[in-house]
């Protein structure tokens, strides 16, 4: 059962989703684009909230934005952004985060970094590209294969956040803040 | 609570959230099912003639298309060049998806965000028998409504910091210091919730 202290753990995330949405692009020095920490958020999710909080705490901000909230980043919502080509992307996040928790639980419970980014990434890129390229693929017409030629363009991003997640993630779990269950 | 949703005097407004999402999905398994070209032009169709119905100004409905159809033009647009053979097939599944982006946006405009929440509510309710507690969805889907603006100017407020500090280039400077904050936000939080009688192991009416 969910405690109180769990109910507004996962609202806290998804709100955080939120307000990282809100917040401008991060500039990274090396590369072209900005860095849109949203995703980030859900690999945080998984890793220090577990696979069941985590992946309600993203449950609930993908909810909110098929009810037409503007919480993507970007100020996108709507149940037509979840419907377009990068929908099945943002679906992948609930999976992404729940499978990152999972796999936080059982192989990367310390702050071992090394750890923690081989579940950041197994979760938050491998379980999310599995739900986001067989949808664009669908909705563009597209085969498979290219679709994920061409995801493969957001690979070096998500890597990196893959590596900042599991940092953050280490130094949360230092400060001792995090529940003894958790 | 701002969000997508435009006020208008319309019989589309009108309809249950219900009604709108269970059609959309209903008319997008349809077009999915269909072969050619038929289901999207239908669609289109029946998005174009509910657009006067809703009294939606069109230059708004444009405006939240613009991005999704210009990222479906170009996907095609690639593959046309690229490909040279199979446009056809990609040319129905991009009109396919640009009927039903269409409605979906019909939607959203159209349906108030509470009436849509309080319709995922009645959805997970269906769920209770395998353990879901649709009164603790509801309560954490309004907490995460009402801790969106308190976390935005929490990053907001982070990421001056960093700026007095000159790591505004750190993500990870950023995210520590916000987790923190959360987490031992939380324990006030949860305290405050049952200090004012809330009961985690109530399941609810």
């Amino acid at each position: 059962m969910l405690s109180t202290r769990d109910l507004v753990l996962c609202a806290l995330f998804a709100a955080l989703l939120a307000g990282l949405g809100m917040a401008p692009p991060i500039p990274l020095g090396f590369l072209p684009v900005p860095v849109t920490a949203q995703s980030l958020g859900v690999m945080l999710a998984g890793a220090l909230l577990g696979a069941r909080r985590g992946g309600l705490a993203v449950l609930l901000f993908v909810l909110l934005v098929a009810a037409g909230l503007p919480l993507l980043a970007g100020g996108r919502g709507g149940i037509g952004v979840l419907m377009g080509p990068t929908g099945g992307f943002i679906l992948g996040w609930v999976a992404g985060a729940f499978v990152t928790g999972l796999l936080a639980e059982r192989f990367a419970t310390g702050v071992n970094p090394v750890r923690l980014f081989a579940v950041c990434a197994a979760g938050g890129i491998a379980v999310v590209y599995a739900g986001g390229i067989p949808w664009l693929s669908l909705v563009a017409g597209m085969p498979l294969e290219k679709a994920a030629f061409g995801s493969m363009a957001f690979l070096p991003g998500d890597l990196i956040k893959a590596g900042v997640a599991a940092f953050a993630a280490a130094a949360v779990r230092r400060a001792g803040v995090l529940p003894a269950h958790a | 609570m701002l969000g997508l949703y435009l006020h208008r005097e319309s019989p589309v407004h009108r309809w249950p959230a219900g009604v709108k999402l269970g059609g959309l999905l209903a008319v997008t398994a349809v077009v999915l099912a269909l072969p050619g070209v038929w289901g999207a032009l239908a669609a289109g169709a029946l998005g174009l003639g509910l657009l006067p119905a809703a009294r939606l100004p069109v230059a708004t409905v444009l405006r939240h298309l613009r991005a999704p159809v210009a990222m479906l033009a170009l996907l095609f647009g690639v593959q046309a060049l690229l490909a040279g053979t199979g446009w056809e097939a990609a040319l129905v599944a991009v009109l396919r998806f640009a009927a039903l982006i269409l409605l979906a946006t019909l939607v959203t405009l159209t349906t108030r965000v509470t009436d849509m929440v309080e319709l995922f509510e009645r959805v997970f309710g269906l769920l209770r028998p395998v353990g879901v507690n649709p009164a603790k969805l509801a309560l954490m889907l309004a907490l995460t409504i009402r801790f969106i603006p308190l976390l935005a100017e929490q990053v907001r407020e982070v990421r001056m910091a960093q700026q007095a500090r000159g790591v505004e280039r750190s993500i990870a400077a950023l995210f520590v210091p916000l987790l923190v904050k959360i987490f031992t936000m939380a324990d006030d939080l949860a305290a405050a919730l049952e200090a004012r009688g809330y009961d985690p192991a109530d399941r609810g009416p």
